[in-house]
């Protein structure tokens, strides 16, 4: 199988193609840059491979949470290449892919991935090991404050992601004895975006170009006036 | 030349097909206006977010109702600014991914040159030189222009620009938004001459404007009634009456002080009637030609980006593979292609 993979939705700009169990990487932390650099990268890893667009099977694509800007141009990418070159999306959650890195490296059950939210408030997400070693949510994501993150009661693993560099003393206080390793300069990469939407190609999950959509999780994004009397 | 233009540098999701010997093709547009009007005025994130929502099917309709498939598209154009961030990169991903996919050119177009490039999508074209007013919700501009990519600012606004100065006073009289129809609506109902606004800057040399002053004006004379909807009318003609008469004003001097005859007037406020009406008698009067592009050409839309963009790739214009979006972005920076 031939993917290509993309993850802009933090500082960190990424493509990947994961080809044939091999997992082709440019990855780049430059915020405010992600416009610039994704198609040149997504041409240096098909080139890399040797590999043209009708080669591929399926694209994926960092689906959020994250920055609204960086979410929507992966999603904007996907949708161009993908209704271009008749290709399935694979939506993978940018939380999900920040946990598997972790899994990846350290020897834990679970990870508390974290991204900053801005405005006071994190993305997170728990995540355990599966049986096939690939993250497997636990619960659902949220955007909310620091000091009220869930998490199992019998849970321990490791803490990874932005959100971890600012808010890690509020963190530290609530998940206490459940928390091993703290990676606070990590950013989700498409490396390990290719690899869970190889996963869940496979398992015949993927959407047409239209409904490769973000998710954003922060909704209330704008309030009404009040009506005059 | 087949070209796809996509606009989305505001709350319009626009897309054309345009063809450099057939014409216009095809457009869709699918406005947000409806979204935004709770609000009273645009919501950039909610304009981003919807723009990542229907951009696909609209290409999609606009391909099949030009009768072609994607890869007879021989160019991409998309707005790349002046206009909100979020959502000019919202179109620009799609837009220069897709050119990339397929193998073709893409180019980053000008709003602006969009608007003013409009008139030319009409049956009976303006020939260059001519004078372009361009009035909308973000700009007021007396351009120069040469040729394609020519363009000399003669005069702006120094502070609100026209169809921002119809919202904020259709606001204060209590009307929805967008404020231009609104006003547009209720001044047709207004007693002509019961007020009489100020015509900002026309008493000075120059081919600025400044439309400000019209907002303090309209609340002092509101404030000054009983604020019925006859009251509210009667403002709402004389506020009217000062924007166009201004326009009208500083264009005439444009046309006198460069010795052209050619008057395109483009933009979202273009639609407004009354100023469609009163430029049209300028000009039989003083023998200047007038060009507007037809109504739903005035506000934002898929057409002038294709058609704009289509001039620049016909000349050979390729550029690098990056997402472009500007969302400051002088006229008078652009080139002749």
């Amino acid at each position: 199988m031939n993917l290509l993979a993309v993850e802009t939705a933090t500082e960190a700009c990424s493509a990947a193609l994961f080809s044939g169990g091999r997992i082709i990487e440019r990855y780049q932390v430059a915020p405010q840059e992600h416009n610039r650099l994704i198609l040149p990268m997504i041409e240096a890893v098909l080139a890399e491979a040797g590999l043209q667009l009708a080669q591929l099977d399926a694209l994926a694509f960092g689906r959020g949470p994250g920055s609204f800007t960086g979410v929507r141009i992966a999603t904007g990418v996907v949708q161009g290449i993908a209704f271009g070159a008749e290709l399935p999306v694979v939506p993978v959650s940018t939380l999900a892919a920040l946990a598997q890195e972790a899994l990846d490296e350290i020897d834990e059950e679970y990870v508390y991935a974290c991204i900053d939210a801005r405005m006071g408030e994190i993305y997170w997400g728990v995540y355990r090991r599966g049986e096939t070693g690939l993250a497997e949510l636990i619960g659902e994501e949220a955007v909310l404050s620091a000091s009220e993150v869930p998490f199992p009661q019998d849970s321990h693993g490791v803490g990874t992601g932005s959100g971890w560099a600012r808010y890690e003393a509020q963190l530290t206080e609530r998940l206490g004895e459940r928390l091993g390793t703290i990676f606070t300069d990590r950013f989700p990469r498409a490396a390990l975006t290719a690899r869970l939407g190889a996963e869940a190609f496979r398992e015949g999950i993927s959407v047409p170009p239209e409904q490769a959509l973000p998710v954003y999780l922060r909704d209330d994004v704008a309030k009404k006036p009040v009506p005059r009397r | 030349m087949y070209v796809l233009g996509i606009e989305t540098s505001c709350d319009e999701t626009g897309v054309a097909i345009f063809h450099s010997q057939q014409g216009l093709l095809s457009h869709h547009l699918y406005s947000q206006v409806k979204t935004h009007a709770d609000y009273g005025g645009v919501v950039p994130e909610l304009a981003s977010r919807d723009h990542v929502k229907k951009l696909i099917p609209l290409i999609s309709r606009a391909l099949s109702a030009a009768g072609i498939d994607k890869y007879r598209v021989d160019g991409i154009a998309y707005t790349a600014g002046p206009g909100l961030i979020g959502a000019l990169l919202a179109g620009a991903a799609v837009a220069r991914s897709l050119a990339w996919a397929l193998g073709i050119p893409s180019v980053a177009v000008h709003h602006m040159e969009g608007h003013l490039l409009a008139p030319l999508l009409e049956p009976d074209p303006p020939e260059f030189p001519f004078i372009a007013l361009l009035v909308s919700g973000g700009h007021t501009q007396l351009v120069e222009v040469e040729a394609i990519g020519r363009y000399k600012i003669l005069g702006e606004s120094l502070d609100d620009a026209a169809g921002e100065a119809f919202d904020k006073t259709a606001k204060m009289l209590g009307l929805g938004y967008p404020g231009g129809p609104e006003i547009g609506r209720l001044a047709d109902e207004g007693l002509a001459g019961r007020f009489v606004f100020p015509r900002p800057m026309t008493d000075r040399p120059g081919l600025n404007f400044s439309f400000s002053g019209l907002k303090t004006h309209t609340l002092t004379t509101l404030a000054a009634t009983s604020s019925t909807r006859q009251d509210k009318a009667d403002i709402a003609a004389a506020f009217q009456e000062a924007v166009v008469d201004t326009l009208l004003i500083k264009s005439q001097r444009a046309l006198e002080e460069t010795g052209l005859v050619r008057l395109v007037v483009a933009g979202g406020v273009s639609a407004n009637r009354r100023m469609r009406k009163k430029l049209h008698e300028m000009g039989r009067e003083k023998g200047y030609r007038i060009y507007f592009p037809r109504l739903e050409f005035c506000g934002d839309n898929g057409a002038m980006i294709a058609y704009a963009g289509c001039q620049r790739l016909l000349a050979g214009h390729a550029e690098p593979l990056e997402i472009r979006a500007r969302p400051r972005w002088p006229l008078s920076d652009l080139l002749p292609p």
